[in-house]
């Protein structure tokens, strides 16, 4: 099954640069996006009914010396397949907003309004396949069992995602992806080191980089070897996560994608990364380093939400608006899987949400675009008047990306405070808090005045035909965050329960 | 039996010196790949007896990679951007030595701090570390975009050695998974410079530097 899920998509990327027709290759995304859906619904839906593997890899470990059999390189545990699950619904999504977005770009090329110049297209061969590819590596990442080949793969996703970045032919997309590339590879180059640190760590036990052998041998692992290898790890994965002060690829890369690629980096691909700090965050509780992991996870969580309500207020472009949004949540994630508990809970429920609506706005931010043909904020006034569907959406995105009940992401946030609270983190929970509103208050800012405000008539301006194809996915995703804050299934609270227990020996403690 | 080894360290140690005061464009990328397989081979040197087969051929491969591949994408991307042949280097040759010396002698003493298994070969853990010290000495005090990707790849060398350093043993498909990702970066960062070229008629990184919160450039006033 997992070998299946692995080469529907790598198989479907490579066809995808050689099929010349257009329509075909979007049915070919299209198609290859709900199989991929249905092989992991199919595969969560047996876990949780046959109770397979929902603890770290049981069905792999079962109490043997992993030396016993050969080992797999890839299996799925709750955690695994948790992020798979958001991975593979957002691809689901973005694979019909691709298919309406490719075609309105096929019949109106670019024109950059903010700049005045007009610039080509990457050939849309070339992005589909790299859409496909990117899935592919995504579904490898969450599924793999080496620490070795999870960051082999990470890096995949790097140079994967880094053309369809660069759709937009101009200065300013090759700008991001160039930071992009460089940033995220040498930051990786030092999980890398991580890697190393934490196969020295297991040198005795033979434990190697698999993760069940590590688990396995956890007590008998080299301590400081073993805190050195997290700080590279968490520097490295946190680099591509987007965790402040480590970010600064993030904003521009967000803003300069297309909205689509917008929303798979920051729905996927950042989750992915985290569960790279996951994955090294439980071998360092296992060892019984939960206090030294929590700690860095809580501090760089902070530091991120910090940023994110700084460079949130006095923001011109509402895309980086988006981003800076995406590294707060990253933020309280983190800091989420640091407290652990009730938090970790609430983190795997944030991330589930976050995604979701945070793919949501990015694919109504892309009509907003289309339609004002702008990033700039102060150029976006009374949407409404023009594009109702697109206004509704975008509001709606507002509310729910800031917490308001009922929705799943103000589930979590509330969950994390509480965990903050009962820990006895008072000046955390107070900091927290405090900037929560101040991200509330200016995001508000920007979102009302763009939906609402005077709207003055631009010269030469046609009415502008709201695309279906590009607002449903939206929609969708928003109704599930909300039904999510109203009623959790039995079988959706049986995973993130297990997810938040995979985080690692304290995490679990507190449910 | 070691001291081949230990040569190979002394030769590493000294062509991260030399990357630091090369001004030439091509004499940079003809260190970087003396550095790739000269690194390659110290595994072979270093382990007592003959070798295995799989080192061999690891080592082959390595060899071909950051010996011919990349030495040749690089050249091609160069010639084809069109760049000034030197590096352009943001601060003076004599400040880049001092402080490649400077990471020297801090990763010596680092390398003696720490928590490390005993290392065979002498000075092969501060070496490694002055390494990667010398890539990002690359990748920040360079203008290029090119030097950035050599920066890369010297970093890539210093975590090589490393992990020789520790005796971590990848699984081979690990490693070769590893090689492909650092050749397929360097591809995508060949193309990459190629577009930046042709879009900015030059390799200049400093040119990139519109998008940014700091700063009110043309865009977003």
């Amino acid at each position: 099954m997992i070998t299946l899920m692995m080469t529907l998509p790598l198989a479907a990327g490579v066809t995808a640069f050689i099929i010349r027709n257009d329509k075909a290759r979007r049915a070919l995304l299209q198609w290859t996006a709900r199989l991929h859906f249905l092989l992991t619904a199919l595969t969560v839906w047996m876990h949780v009914r046959y109770g397979m593997g929902l603890n770290l890899f049981s069905g792999y470990f079962g109490g043997l010396s992993p030396r016993d059999h050969a080992p797999a390189w890839f299996a799925y545990d709750a955690l695994g397949l948790f992020f798979i699950g958001i991975t593979s619904l957002l691809f689901l999504g973005a694979a019909h907003y691709a298919v309406a977005y490719l075609a309105a770009e096929k019949r109106d090329p670019g024109e950059d309004a903010d700049a005045g110049f007009i610039f080509n297209n990457a050939p849309e061969t070339v992005f589909t396949g790299c859409l496909l590819l990117f899935l592919a590596a995504m579904t490898a990442v969450t599924a793999s069992r080496n620490m070795g080949l999870l960051w082999a793969l990470v890096e995949a996703t790097t140079l994967l995602s880094a053309p369809l970045i660069y759709f937009h032919r101009h200065k300013r997309s090759l700008e991001a992806t160039w930071k992009y590339l460089l940033i995220c590879s040498v930051g990786i180059a030092l999980a890398l080191m991580g890697n190393l640190f934490l196969g020295a760590a297991g040198l005795k036990t033979g434990a190697g980089l698999d993760l069940p052998a590590l688990f396995y041998n956890a007590a008998a692992l080299d301590k400081p070897l073993l805190k050195a290898a997290f700080l590279f790890l968490f520097v490295g994965y946190g680099t591509k996560m987007g965790l402040s002060p480590f970010h600064t690829w993030l904003p521009d890369a967000h803003s300069e994608a297309p909205a689509v690629v917008s929303a798979l980096l920051s729905g996927a691909l950042l989750n992915c990364a985290f569960l790279g700090i996951l994955r090294a965050n439980a071998v360092c509780a296992e060892a019984g380093l939960a206090d030294f992991t929590g700690g860095i996870l809580m501090l760089f969580g902070f530091l991120s939400i910090l940023t994110a309500a700084l460079f949130m207020l006095g923001q011109r472009d509402y895309k980086r608006l988006l981003a800076y949004s995406s590294i707060e949540h990253m933020g309280i994630l983190a800091l989420g899987a640091g407290l652990g508990g009730g938090a970790a809970f609430g983190a795997m429920l944030g991330a589930l949400s976050h995604s979701l609506t945070k793919a949501g706005l990015f694919f109504t931010s892309g009509v907003v675009l289309a339609s004002e043909k702008t990033k700039r904020i102060a150029d976006v006034r009374g949407l409404w008047r023009r594009a109702p569907a697109t206004a509704v959406l975008w509001l709606a995105g507002f509310f729910l990306i800031t917490g308001m009940p009922p929705s799943g992401i103000f589930l979590a946030k509330f969950l994390v405070l509480k965990e903050a609270i009962r820990l006895g983190h008072y000046w955390l929970a107070g900091g927290y808090l405090f900037f929560l509103a101040v991200l509330f208050a200016g995001m508000a800012k920007v979102f009302i005045a763009m939906t609402f405000g005077e709207r003055e008539a631009k010269a030469g301006e046609k009415p502008f035909e709201e695309p279906r194809g590009m607002l449903v996915p939206a929609a969708v995703f928003f109704v599930i965050v909300v039904s999510l804050g109203l009623y959790l299934p039995g079988w959706l609270n049986m995973l993130l329960e297990s997810a938040a227990a995979g985080l690692g020996g304290a995490a679990g403690a507190g449910l | 039996m070691h001291t081949f080894a230990e040569l190979i360290i002394v030769l590493i140690i000294l062509l991260d010196l030399a990357l630091a005061v090369t001004g030439s464009l091509s004499s940079c990328i003809r260190l970087v790949a003396v550095q790739g397989v000269v690194a390659g081979l110290l595994p072979l040197m270093a382990g007592a007896g003959a070798p295995h087969t799989r080192a061999l051929l690891f080592a082959a491969v390595i060899v071909t990679l950051k010996g011919a591949v990349f030495p040749w994408l690089l050249m091609r991307a160069r010639d084809k951007s069109g760049a000034r042949k030197d590096v352009e280097p943001l601060i003076s040759y004599p400040a880049s030595i001092l402080l490649c010396i400077g990471a020297f002698i801090a990763s010596s003493w680092m390398g003696s701090r720490l928590p490390l298994p005993e290392t065979q070969v002498a000075w092969i853990v501060p070496a490694s570390l002055a390494t990667i010290f010398t890539g990002f000495l690359l990748i920040t005090t360079r203008s290029k975009a090119i030097t950035q990707v050599l920066g890369y790849l010297v970093i890539e060398n210093g975590i090589y050695i490393f992990g020789l350093a520790l005796f971590v043993e990848q699984p081979m498909m690990v490693e070769l998974a590893i090689l492909l990702d650092v050749f397929v970066a360097v591809f995508v960062m060949g193309i990459a410079i190629f577009h930046i070229s042709r879009e900015f008629d030059h390799i200049d990184t400093a040119e990139l530097s519109e998008l940014s919160d700091w700063r009110r450039g043309e865009y977003g006033k």
